[in-house]
């Protein structure tokens, strides 16, 4: 196809693509800790960040990434304290990213016009050393997303039970909400810091309507992502388009697309489940001489069976 | 007092005050190697939060608590201890049940390995304890309350814990499943396990009971069997809260043992 015999369009989608998966790796954890607005709050962060580049010159990925995991860990740290920042000092914290983004970009005389390429994304403006960030991140986000799944699982699961287990809860928390903003950080590129969170969000969701389990739900969460920004980077090519709103849009038509198809397949499920044998456990291994009750009404032979009665499961089903 | 060698779990002189106010005051206690301890007490008296300080999820103010003879402050082998919360914990509703009950083998795992095969036959055998292997591959959110709870004791049951710490396992579930279950926990101390667990009425536990403890505002106002007249005949290692006249459990709470034979 003659649009990827352009440079800039191979590093865009390469960028795309792989902010597309990284995103909703990242977000499987960030939904399950009920976290979906701290990507955007993270994103009014990274302004700041860009508005430091602005002033002093830098390149505008790293420098992005350095406030906004600042940011992170400052809000992941009060919260852990138990001075967890109201919803007001959150907010003064994200709109104070935003305006001294907004007021940087205007001192350092390119005035705030600039920053809507890094609002909304831009094609044009990936840089081969933004594709090498990327790519460094990305594979350092998916090893840890996949690695420590089993780990970062149990805590987004039931933080306590995690704690009992010896599992270094404060740390794999902390994981979490610095990978969601270099996550942020990184995809400003291409889906733009407005955008950026629902990447982490909307993939998510549609793979949670789509399949069973937190594993399977993981991979084609970054299934989903890997798709839609494909197709939102040719898509915004050809339409002329900012390619965050494209890969968004894109991304919200297959969460709508998932949801009449996740009932269908739930109805299909539950009806071939409720021809399963009832399970009768317990037998065998459990029972011990002497410890049946004596006042049971002899019912006491049928005490290793557990009672899961055809009613009951077909109550649990419907 | 000193740690006895059996004890699998002790505290001396603990204290837990949480948000300014004083939740448990000067608790001692202990659970035996292969002995099954209930702890009784009204709602609010310090019971939950009791069993969560002896496992360092809520800060200690004052007092020491031992985790197999090591202080809690140094205890890493979490392997040994399982833990079953009370229920209505955030959990993931579109995991599977078995996803749930494999981070019961987490203390187990080293991280970036996947399960071994002796993961995967402790997860099964879990699951057909509690008599969930039809269900494994179910979101946990679909299914019954009493389904979740035994979700959590097959989660517990998969770390292979020497010491359960339960609170209220039972509380969701009917009678016959409580009775089914019971009789699962009296084979497990048989074999050596102990078991520390909240009840708020004994129900069927009462079978495997060894000892009960009993807290009051805080203050643990008994400790000893579940028969008064049985303090004596015991004898060994039962031992009355100090003071003339230790609190007895409530007669309705505490229901007489039908056999009396626990183990």
């Amino acid at each position: 196809m003659s649009i990827f015999a352009l440079a800039f369009m191979q590093r865009a989608l390469v960028a795309a693509l792989l902010s597309g998966i990284m995103s909703p790796a990242v977000g499987t954890y960030i939904v399950q800790r009920r976290l979906s607005l701290l990507g955007d709050g993270l994103g009014h962060v990274a302004i700041a960040g860009v508005g430091l580049a602005l002033i002093t010159g830098w390149a505008p990925t790293p420098v992005a990434i350095v406030v906004c995991v600042i940011g992170a860990v400052a809000i992941e740290l009060a919260r852990q304290s138990g001075r967890a920042p109201a919803d007001v000092g959150l907010a003064i914290l994200f709109y104070g990213g935003l305006a001294a983004g907004v007021l940087m970009a205007g001192i350092s005389g390119k005035g705030s016009g600039v920053l809507s390429q890094y609002l909304f994304g831009s094609l044009t403006t990936v840089s081969a050393s933004d594709v090498i960030v990327v790519a460094a991140m990305t594979l350092v986000i998916v090893t840890l997303c996949l690695g420590l799944a089993p780990q970062l699982f149990a805590v987004c699961a039931d933080e306590e039970y995690a704690r009992s287990q010896g599992l270094p809860v404060r740390a794999l928390e902390l994981c979490i909400v610095v990978m969601a903003s270099v996550a942020v950080a990184v995809s400003m590129r291409t889906v733009g810091l407005l955008l950026v969170s629902a990447m982490m969000v909307v993939p998510v969701a549609a793979a949670n309507n789509l399949v069973t389990g937190f594993r399977r739900s993981l991979t084609v969460a970054m299934g989903i992502g890997l798709a839609v920004s494909a197709v939102g980077v040719i898509g915004s090519f050809y339409w002329n388009t900012a390619p965050g709103a494209t890969i968004v849009v894109s991304a919200i038509v297959v969460f709508m697309v998932s949801t009449p198809i996740g009932t269908l397949l739930r109805r299909r499920r539950s009806l071939t489940s409720e021809d399963d044998p009832i399970v009768r456990a317990a037998g065998g291994h459990v029972r011990t001489e002497g410890t049946t009750p004596a006042t049971d009404r002899g019912s006491s032979e049928q005490l290793p069976d557990f009672p899961i009665s055809q009613m009951e499961r077909k109550a649990d089903e419907r | 007092m000193t740690i006895g060698s059996e004890d699998v779990l002790a505290c001396r002189d603990l204290c837990v005050s949480l948000g300014g106010h004083q939740i448990l005051v000067d608790i001692d206690m202990q659970v035996r190697r292969a002995e099954a301890v209930a702890l009784l007490g009204a709602n609010g008296s310090g019971k939950s939060t009791l069993v969560k300080a002896l496992l360092g999820l809520v800060p200690i103010s004052a007092g020491t608590v031992w985790l197999f003879g090591e202080p809690l402050s140094r205890f890493t082998q979490w392997q040994r201890i399982g833990y079953v919360p009370q229920r209505g914990q955030s959990s993931v509703a579109n995991a599977t049940v078995r996803e749930i009950v494999s981070t019961g083998r987490l203390a187990h795992r080293r991280a970036f390995r996947r399960l071994s095969a002796t993961d995967r036959a402790v997860i099964d055998e879990s699951l057909e304890r509690v008599g969930l292997s039809a269900r494994a591959k179910d979101p946990i959110g679909i299914l019954s309350g009493g389904q979740q709870q035994r979700a959590l004791l097959a989660r517990a049951l998969a770390s292979q814990a020497e010491l359960l710490v339960m609170d209220e396992p039972l509380a969701a579930l009917d009678l016959d499943t409580q009775k089914s279950l019971t009789e699962l926990f009296g084979t497990l101390t048989s074999d050596g396990l102990s078991i520390l667990v909240v009840l708020h009425g004994l129900g069927p536990m009462a079978q495997i009971i060894d000892r009960c403890v009993m807290l009051r505002t805080g203050h643990k106002v008994y400790d000893g069997p579940l028969e008064p007249s049985d303090a004596n005949g015991t004898g060994g290692h039962h031992r009355a809260a100090p003071g003339p006249e230790p609190y007895l459990p409530d007669p309705g709470l505490v229901r007489p043992l039908d056999t009396g034979e626990g183990h």
